[in-house]
C-alpha cells in the first residue's frame, strides 16, 4: 500500500492527463461521429461513400497501430504536434467512428415517415437531421455511447505506449521504482473503473431524461 | 396550381405511375381514389417530390418542382402534406410540432408562431391538447395535429395521403369533418383517399386510378352514380357494397 501512498501526486497528475485525453478526445470524437453520420444517412452519394469509408477503415485498425503510425509518421512529413494532442486527435478520430456507427443504428430506428414529415415542411435535409432525426435518434442510442465513452476512457492508456505520461504510464514509472506490480496497478485499475462507473451512472440518468414517448 | 404532364414511375420492375396527367386548379378538391396498388399514394408523393419521378413533368403553382436541395425545401414549404401516420415529431409536444417548420423555415418569431399554432389548434378542436406529447393522443387527435402543423406554413397546396387509413372508425369523422371544413375555406386539395363518402360530399372532381394510370375522371355524382368505365364500375361495386 505505501508503495501506492508514497507516489499519489504521480497518480494524481497521469490521472488528471487521462481525464483531460478522455474528455478532449470524447469531445472531438462526438463532432467527427455527427459529421460522418450526417454525410452517411445523407443524399449524396458521394459523402456517403466517404463516409462508408472512413467507418470501414478506422474500425478496421488497432487504435494502437493508428497511433504509432501517428506519431512517429506526421514528423516524416512535417506534421508536429505534442504527443498528448496527437495522441488526443488519433483517439478522436478513431472513436467517432464507433460514435457515427452507433448514431447510424439511432437513425436507422427513427421511421422513415419523421425526417419524410420534416421535409414536406420545407426544413432542408440538414434541419430535419438536427432537428427532427437525430435527437429522436440521440435518445435510443445514449446506452451505445455510454459504453463508447467508457471504451474510449480505456484506450486512453494506449497512448502510454507512445510515450504519452498519463495513468497507466504513471503506474508503470512508479513500478519501475517500487517493483509492486499489484497494489499499484490494481490502484490504478480502481481509478479507471471509477471514471467508468460515472460513466455508467450518468449515462442512465440521461437516458430517463430524453426518453421519448411512442 | 398543380400541373403534372407524363408522369411515369418505376420501382425496380414495377411500373407503377404510366403517363400520369393531371391538373388542379386553384381552389379545387381533387379526390383520388383505386384499388391498393394503383398507384395513387405514389402519385400523391411524387407531388412535392417525397418520391422522384422517372419522367414527365410537375409544375407547382406555375414553377417546376426542383429536383433537390433549398429550392426542393422552399417549394415543399408551400406544399401541405398529411400522412397515413400522422408523422407527429414523437420528441416534441402538439403546440412544438406546430411551430417547428414557421421558425425554422419561414423565420417566423416564436411568439407569433405560437399564437398562430394555438389557433390552429383551436381550429381543428384540439386546443386543449397543446402542451401534450403526440403518443398521449388518440389517432383522431393526432392526425389533426398533423393538419394544423401542415396548416401553419400557409400552403398553397395541401396534399392527403389516406389520412384516415390509419384510424379506428370512431375517430375517421373528427379529421374528415376538418377536411371538409378546409375545403369549404377555399383550400386546393389533392386527397387520396377510400372514404367515398368524404369524396362524394367535399369532391370538385374525382380522380380514379388502376393499374398505374388515371382510368376515370370526372364530377362526384356523376362518377358515384355513373361511371363510364368497367373498371370504375367493378371498383365502386366492390367498395359500395358494405
Amino acid at each position: 500500500m505505501s508503495a501506492l501512498l508514497d507516489h499519489l501526486p504521480e497518480f494524481w497528475q497521469g490521472l488528471v492527463v487521462t481525464l483531460q485525453m478522455t474528455a478532449a478526445s470524447f469531445l472531438g470524437a462526438a463532432a467527427v461521429g455527427l459529421v460522418i453520420v450526417a454525410m452517411r444517412v445523407g443524399p449524396v452519394p458521394v459523402l456517403r461513400a466517404v463516409a462508408t469509408v472512413y467507418v470501414e477503415t478506422l474500425q478496421n485498425l488497432p487504435l494502437l497501430v493508428l497511433l504509432v503510425l501517428a506519431v512517429f509518421g506526421l514528423p516524416e512529413i512535417g506534421l508536429k504536434a505534442g504527443l498528448t494532442t496527437t495522441a488526443i486527435v488519433v483517439i478522436a478520430l478513431y472513436e467517432g467512428a464507433y460514435i457515427a456507427e452507433a448514431l447510424r443504428s439511432g437513425v436507422n430506428a427513427i421511421s422513415a415517415g419523421q425526417g419524410e414529415a420534416a421535409r414536406a415542411l420545407g426544413l432542408t435535409f440538414g434541419q430535419s437531421l438536427r432537428h427532427v432525426v437525430l435527437p429522436q435518434a440521440l435518445s435510443t442510442v445514449v446506452q451505445p455511447l455510454g459504453n463508447i465513452f467508457i471504451a474510449l476512457t480505456m484506450n486512453t492508456s494506449l497512448a502510454a505506449a507512445v510515450g504519452v505520461v498519463e495513468l497507466t504510464a504513471a503506474a508503470n514509472r512508479v513500478n519501475l521504482l517500487e517493483a509492486q506490480p499489484i497494489p499499484i496497478f490494481v490502484g490504478a485499475g480502481l481509478a479507471y473503473a471509477a471514471v467508468a462507473a460515472c460513466a455508467g451512472f450518468v449515462t442512465g440518468r440521461i437516458e430517463r431524461r430524453l426518453a421519448v414517448a411512442r | 396550381m398543380i400541373r403534372v404532364r407524363g408522369l411515369n414511375k418505376w420501382f425496380g420492375e414495377h411500373h407503377v405511375l404510366h403517363d400520369v396527367d393531371l391538373d388542379v386548379a386553384r381552389g379545387e378538391v381533387v379526390v383520388v381514389i383505386g384499388p391498393s396498388g394503383s398507384g395513387k399514394s405514389t402519385l400523391c408523393r411524387c407531388l412535392n417530390r417525397l418520391e422522384a419521378a422517372d419522367s414527365g413533368e410537375i409544375l407547382v403553382d406555375g414553377v417546376p418542382v426542383p429536383g433537390e436541395g433549398r429550392a426542393l425545401a422552399r417549394l415543399r414549404a408551400d406544399v401541405g402534406m398529411v400522412f397515413q401516420n400522422f408523422n407527429l415529431f414523437q420528441h416534441k409536444t402538439v403546440l412544438e410540432n406546430v411551430m417547428l417548420a414557421p421558425t425554422k423555415v419561414r423565420g417566423v418569431s416564436r411568439a407569433e408562431a405560437e399564437r398562430t399554432a394555438r389557433e390552429l389548434l383551436a381550429r381543428v378542436g384540439i386546443a386543449e391538447q397543446a402542451g401534450k406529447q403526440p403518443a398521449r393522443l388518440s389517432g383522431g387527435q393526432q392526425q389533426r395535429a398533423a393538419i394544423a402543423r401542415a396548416l401553419a406554413m400557409r400552403p398553397k397546396v395541401m396534399l392527403f395521403d389516406e389520412p384516415t387509413s390509419a384510424l379506428d372508425p370512431e375517430m375517421v369523422g373528427e379529421v374528415l369533418d376538418v377536411m371538409t371544413g378546409l375545403a369549404a375555406d377555399g383550400m386546393t386539395m389533392v386527397v387520396v383517399t377510400h372514404e367515398m363518402g368524404f369524396a362524394r360530399r367535399a369532391a370538385d372532381r374525382v380522380v380514379f386510378m388502376d393499374g398505374g394510370r388515371i382510368v376515370e375522371t370526372g364530377e362526384p355524382n356523376a362518377f358515384f352514380d355513373s361511371p363510364r368505365t368497367d373498371r370504375a364500375r367493378d371498383f365502386l361495386a366492390k367498395v359500395l357494397t358494405h
